[in-house]
C-alpha cells in the first residue's frame, strides 16, 4: 500500500469519526464505562494485592520458650521446628535480642521504662521467628509447632503467637475481592466487545450507500476495510486514553485525600507511578484491541465486500 | 468488447431473468436497450458490470470472463466500465468534487492528478463552477452530471447507464443525451437501458429490445416500438 493511501485512510477513518459524531460517541462513551470500571476493578486489585504482600512479609510466627530452658533443648527444639516442610527459616531470637527490639520499638520518652530489666532482671522468654514458605498455611503450622510439646516431656514451649484468627480473615476477605473483581472485570470486558461491535455494525449500516459506490467505481476490499479499521482503533484508543486519565486522576486525587485528610496510613495505597503505567498501559492496549476486534467483526459479518 | 453466448441467469428464488441471450456490442457503440419492466433489462446491465453473475452461458466484457472471474479481480474489471444509475447514487455528505475524485482516490490514483483529472471532467460535464457544491444544492439535472462525471472520471471504455434520464424532465434528459453523445463521440462504448420513447427515436441508434428475458429485437438505428 502507498504511504499516500494509508493516509488517505487514516484521514477517513478520522472523519468517519466525526462525521457519525453521536454514533462514535456513543461506542467510545460504552469504551469508557466499561473500561472505567475495569480499572477500578484492577487499581483495587493491585492495592488489595499490595496489602496482601504486606500482611505476607508480616506474617511470621512467634514461639516463646519456657524460661530456664537450657542450650541444648533451645538447639533441639529449633531442629524440630526446622524440620516442619512448611517453615522457611527458624531464628532464634534470645531474651537479651528480644528485649532490645522492645526497646527500639518504643518511642524515646517510654525507653526508660524498660530500664532495670537488663540481664538477670529479664522477664521475657527466649523466642523462635518461624518464617513460612506459605503465609497462608500459619494457623496449621502453628499447630504442628505446639504439637512439639506432645513428644517432650519437659514443654520446652510456652506459647506460639500468630494474630490468630485476624489473619486467617484478611487472607479470606483478599482472596474473595481478588475472585470477584475478576469476575467483573470478565463480565465487563465481554459486554464492551458485544457494545463496541454493536456500534460498528450501525455505522456500516449507515454507510452501506458509501461502500456500494465504492465497489461500484472498482475499489478494492481491503481498500473499503482500511477505514473502518482505522476507525475502529481511532475509537477504541480515544476512548481508553479519556478512560485512562480519568481514572488515573481520580486515583491521584484519591491518594491525597487519604494520606492528609483521612488519615489513613497504615492501609498505604499503591502509588501513581507504581500503577499508573500498568494500569494505563494496560487499559490503551484493551481498548485498542476492543476497537480492532469489534470493526474486524464487524466489516467481516456486515461488509460482505 | 462485450460479448454474451446463450447468457442464462435465473435467481435464487427462481425467477427467470434471462434465457439464452446472445449478443456483441462492438467498441464505441451506443446502445439502447428497451423493453416491458421486469423484461430482464436490469439484470443484463447488472451482467456488464459485475454486479451478477450468469447462471450459465459464456460472458466476456473487455476480455475479461466475467463469469469464472475471481472474487479480488472484480474491483479491477469494474475501473474499466462507468455506471450511471437513475438515482445519480452520490454521497450526500461529499461536495461535487468529492464525489467526483472519490473514484479515482479508490484506484489510488495520484493526488495531482486526482485533482487535475476530476476539474477536467467537471469542465466537459458544465459543472466546474459547481465543484464546491453539495449534492443537495444541485437539480436532478446536474447531479446526473456529477454522477456521469464520477463514471468517466477514469477513463473506462464502457459506460453502463441504467434509466439515466429516467427521473429527469425532458428538457433536462436532452442536456444528459448530448453529454452521453459526446462521451460515446471521444471513443467510450455506451450501454443504455432506458423507457424514454422521444429520446429512443429522436436519437437515433442501435436499439435491443429484451422481453421475457430474451431478445426480440436488435436493429441499428431502431425505433423505440412500444407505447410510451
Amino acid at each position: 500500500m502507498k504511504l499516500n493511501t494509508l493516509l488517505r485512510h487514516v484521514r477517513e477513518g478520522a472523519k468517519n469519526v466525526f462525521r457519525n459524531g453521536w454514533m462514535s460517541f456513543a461506542s467510545m462513551g460504552s469504551i469508557v464505562v466499561s473500561l472505567f470500571v475495569l480499572g477500578v476493578f484492577m487499581l483495587l486489585a493491585l492495592n488489595v494485592n499490595k496489602l496482601a504482600d504486606q500482611f505476607d512479609s508480616q506474617v511470621q510466627i512467634s514461639v516463646f520458650l519456657q524460661t530456664g530452658t537450657n542450650q541444648s533443648k533451645i538447639e533441639e527444639v529449633e531442629r524440630l521446628i526446622g524440620r516442619v516442610p512448611e517453615v522457611k527459616k527458624v531464628t532464634f531470637i534470645s531474651k537479651e535480642e528480644g528485649l532490645n527490639r522492645l526497646r527500639e520499638s518504643l518511642d524515646e520518652d517510654a525507653r526508660s521504662a524498660l530500664d532495670g530489666y537488663e540481664k538477670e532482671d529479664n522477664p521475657l522468654p527466649d523466642a523462635y521467628d518461624v518464617e513460612l514458605f506459605d503465609p497462608q498455611q500459619v494457623a496449621y503450622v502453628a499447630k504442628q509447632i505446639k504439637a512439639i510439646n506432645e513428644t517432650d516431656a519437659s514443654k520446652p514451649i510456652l506459647g506460639v503467637k500468630y494474630g490468630q484468627g485476624t489473619v486467617e480473615k484478611l487472607f479470606r476477605i483478599t482472596n474473595a475481592v481478588r475472585n470477584i473483581g475478576l469476575v467483573i472485570v470478565a463480565g465487563l470486558a465481554v459486554m464492551a466487545m458485544f457494545l463496541i461491535s454493536t456500534t460498528i455494525k450501525m455505522t456500516i449500516l449507515a454507510r452501506r450507500r458509501e461502500i456500494g459506490i465504492m465497489k461500484l467505481v472498482g475499489a478494492t476490499n481491503n481498500f473499503i476495510r482500511w477505514p473502518f479499521f482505522i476507525e475502529g482503533v481511532l475509537i477504541g484508543a480515544g476512548g481508553s486514553a479519556i478512560t485512562t486519565a480519568l481514572l488515573l486522576y481520580g486515583y491521584s486525587k484519591l491518594i491525597k485525600t487519604a494520606q492528609y485528610d483521612l488519615g489513613l496510613m497504615l492501609i498505604q495505597l499503591a502509588e501513581l507511578k507504581e500503577v499508573g503505567w500498568m494500569v494505563g498501559g494496560t487499559l490503551l492496549i484493551l481498548g485498542t484491541l476492543l476497537g480492532i476486534w469489534g470493526s474486524v467483526v464487524s466489516v467481516r459479518k456486515y461488509l460482505k465486500v | 468488447m462485450i460479448e454474451m453466448h446463450d447468457i442464462w441467469k435465473t435467481y435464487p428464488d427462481g425467477t427467470s431473468a434471462l434465457q439464452g441471450v446472445s449478443v456483441v456490442i462492438d467498441r464505441n457503440e451506443f446502445v439502447y436497450v428497451v423493453g416491458p419492466s421486469g423484461a430482464g433489462k436490469s439484470t443484463f446491465m447488472k451482467l456488464i458490470y459485475r454486479e451478477e453473475v450468469p447462471t450459465k452461458g459464456q460472458l466476456s466484457v473487455n476480455g475479461f470472463n466475467i463469469g469464472k472471474l475471481k472474487q479480488r479481480k472484480i474491483p479491477y474489471v469494474r475501473r474499466n466500465i462507468g455506471v450511471v444509475f437513475q438515482d445519480f447514487r452520490l454521497l450526500p455528505k461529499l461536495s461535487v468534487f468529492e464525489n467526483v475524485a472519490f473514484a479515482m482516490e479508490v484506484i489510488e490514483s495520484p493526488k495531482r492528478l486526482i485533482r487535475k483529472r476530476t476539474m477536467e471532467v467537471l469542465d466537459l460535464v458544465g459543472l466546474k463552477h459547481k465543484a464546491a457544491s453539495l449534492p443537495a444544492q444541485l437539480s436532478g439535472g446536474e447531479q446526473q452530471r456529477v454522477a456521469i462525471a464520477r463514471a468517466i472520471v477514469n477513463n473506462p471504455s464502457v459506460i453502463v447507464a441504467d434509466e439515466p434520464t429516467g427521473n429527469l424532465d425532458p428538457e433536462t434528459s436532452w442536456g444528459i443525451m448530448k453529454l452521453l453523445e459526446e462521451i460515446n463521440f471521444r471513443g467510450t462504448t455506451i450501454v443504455m437501458a432506458t423507457h424514454n420513447k422521444e429520446i429512443v427515436n429522436s436519437l437515433r441508434k442501435r436499439v435491443i429490445a429484451i422481453e421475457r428475458g430474451m431478445i426480440v429485437r436488435d436493429e441499428q438505428r431502431g425505433e423505440y416500438g412500444y407505447e410510451a
